[in-house]
């Protein structure tokens, strides 16, 4: 998308689940950038593929059924598509790592999570046993845990301990790319909020760059730099925070942000979006919103618009910009 | 549990094997059952300082009923039984570890690569199995010793191979209950390979159901053993063995029921003893159900 050399790249991404009855298209030609240090949100309802986007990301898809079609996913330039599986290991964990959703299930629950959290560093760093249980107490201390409670078991803390728990796993080798796929979507609101602030802080302090998954746009206002909108599995906008949250242009994020209640107005319903998301196993010809938008033109049900930049750095995939110029 | 980080954590710190003892403890049937265990491994360890040997024959003294000389009697060779039941001990529980041992470690293996890997793999290994399953335990067992020929090391074989299918088949369905869950991703995720993801997250996981199985089958390890002693492919009756001795003693069940009844008792505490066992470690070793 852009000139400059971004640190994790992906290109025209496909990925489809095969199976004996059906095709179904998670990820239909995405296209991301994320640069050094940068925050982006990827947002989208349930189902739009942005949970196995980061999957692919990390080739943790389970295949069969999951298959990556086409596509490149850049990483300083190498793509990890080409990679073999040992070569892959060694940037799971270690270049690119993951929080995942649920802290409930994301942790072993016969292991201590000093084990769990030691696991990590063992596998990349080549460190004794003494040494990586000693990284791993640094580690819970960093996410605000104390160091003597590494022999506990997960189930003897609360939930948003155990997120705690998970980004130190996910931080401990200090990777460039940190994926969070909805890490506060399980946890309640105060917990969430220390949970952000945590992440925030740990991501300037390392310089990582963080893919920050979710379908709450308060986050996204709360951490993220830039904002990429998915729908259907591409990304139908993507710009700065400023840029999407104050001048957004495609029908659909203008539908999102129609369902957030606002302070300021004195609302007493808000507009939803109509309709539901296409069957990905049964994706329309044309735009795959076509059916949702309230400014559908005939065009839309023909063909996939291409994606147009409308200001410096904010792209829309979408009709309408082609018909006003 | 305290969350601040000046003060000391308001319970007491316990390392993992102690807090499973601890746990253990409190089960008083898995105690019993322990101390059954100890008693018969001890007894089976020290059988030969019992005053008698067990294969000297004195044919003035057989047939006895129970006497302070001979507590449990003695058999038509006037062997005392006490002491052949002692060192049958030694016997039946070293062959039916060995063979559980053998069994489950192979079991577990084969069934966890099953389960992680699917595919062909998996119905290579499933079929074969099921083709053993398809054949009694027993007559598995009769088969493979028949082949082998008799003897101790061929009978803890046959039973090793007859009870492989069970652990497979367990693991298989353990490892995929596991395999869907979250933290086998995550662990995936951090770069660990298949075989680290087995033995540090599946084995563990399905750790419980295996203890309980494992002695479970030690005690039918034993009952398949005496079985086969019983009907003559597995160890032959002079050597003191529990389904030897009972085999020899079925002549004489309607005089002198002694001669089968403590074997028989033997075969059946000692089974009690682990079953009873296994379920106590089950609960201790779980670490969900920690209070």
């Amino acid at each position: 998308m852009e000139e400059k050399r971004n640190l994790l790249e992906i290109k025209d991404l496909v990925v489809q689940y095969v199976t004996d009855e059906a095709v179904i298209c998670a990820v239909n030609g995405l296209n991301l950038s994320l640069g050094h240090g940068e925050t982006l949100g990827l947002v989208g309802e349930t189902g739009a593929g942005k949970t196995t986007t980061a999957k692919s990301v990390l080739r943790i898809l389970p295949d069969p059924p999951a298959k990556i079609q086409s596509g490149e996913i850049l990483v300083d330039g190498t793509n990890l598509l080409a990679l073999t599986e040992k070569e892959m290991r060694k940037i799971r964990g270690n270049k690119i790592s993951m929080i995942f959703q649920d802290p409930m299930t994301s942790l072993n629950p016969v292991l201590t999570v000093g084990d769990q959290i030691a696991e990590v560093i063992m596998l990349h760093q080549a460190k004794s046993k003494k040494e990586a249980y000693r990284l791993a107490g640094d580690m819970l201390e960093l996410v605000g845990i104390e160091r003597s409670r590494s022999k506990d078991y997960p189930h003897q803390f609360s939930g948003g301990m155990k997120q705690r728990v998970v980004i130190a796993i996910a931080l401990a080798c200090n990777p460039e790319i940190l994926i969070a796929d909805e890490p506060t979507t399980a946890l309640d609101v105060t917990i969430q909020a220390q949970v952000l602030a945590l992440m925030k802080e740990l991501q300037e302090k390392y310089r990582t760059s963080l893919l920050m998954i979710t379908h709450d746009l308060g986050i996204v206002a709360d951490i993220c730099d830039y904002v990429a909108i998915i729908y259907a599995g591409t990304i139908v906008e993507y710009g700065t925070k400023e840029q999407i949250f104050l001048n957004r242009f495609h029908p659909y994020t203008k539908g999102l942000f129609n369902c957030i209640p606002d302070i300021m107005r004195d609302d007493n319903r808000l507009i939803p979006i109509d309709g539901l998301m296409p069957d990905p196993g049964n994706l329309p010809e044309g735009c795959a919103f076509c059916e949702r938008c309230p400014e559908a033109m005939d065009c839309c049900k023909n063909g996939m618009p291409d994606q147009k930049e409308i200001e410096p750095g904010h792209f829309v995939r979408c009709f309408l910009p082609y018909k006003e110029g | 549990m305290t969350e601040n980080k000046q003060g000391q954590p308001s319970y007491k710190k316990r390392s993992t094997l102690p807090e499973v003892w601890r746990r253990f403890k409190k089960n008083r049937r898995a105690v019993v059952g322990l101390v059954i265990l100890v008693i018969l491994i001890l007894v089976a360890a020290f059988a030969n300082f019992l005053p008698y040997d067990p294969y000297k024959q004195s044919p003035s003294e057989a047939l006895q009923t129970s006497s302070w000389s001979h507590l449990m009697g003695t058999d038509e060779f006037g062997r005392d039984i006490l002491t052949r039941v002692c060192y049958g001990a030694r016997l039946s529980i070293f062959i039916a570890f060995l063979a559980t041992a053998f069994a489950c470690v192979t079991g577990t293996i084969l069934g966890a690569i099953a389960g992680y890997y699917g595919k062909k793999v998996e119905t290579i290994i499933m079929r074969v199995m099921d083709i053993l399953l398809a054949i009694p335990n027993m007559l598995l067992a009769i088969v493979v010793a028949a082949v082998l020929g008799a003897g101790a090391f061929n009978m803890m074989l046959a039973v090793a191979i007859s009870n492989v299918p069970h652990y497979v088949r367990l693991m298989r369905s353990a490892v995929l209950s596991i395999q869907g869950q979250e933290y086998i991703e995550a662990s995936r995720s951090v770069g660990a390979t298949d075989w680290y993801i087995i033995k540090s997250h599946i084995i563990p996981n399905c750790l419980a159901p295996l203890i309980v199985q494992v002695t479970t089958r030690v005690g039918a390890a034993i009952l398949i053993c005496s079985s086969l002693s019983f009907i003559g492919v597995g160890i032959s009756p002079p050597t003191a063995e529990w389904g030897a001795m009972l085999s020899k003693g079925k002549d004489f069940l309607r005089e002198f029921p002694h001669l089968t009844v403590w074997p028989g008792l033997a075969i059946m505490i000692t089974a009690f003893a682990l079953n009873m066992l296994g379920d106590g470690l089950r609960d201790a070793l779980d670490p969900k159900l920690k209070t």
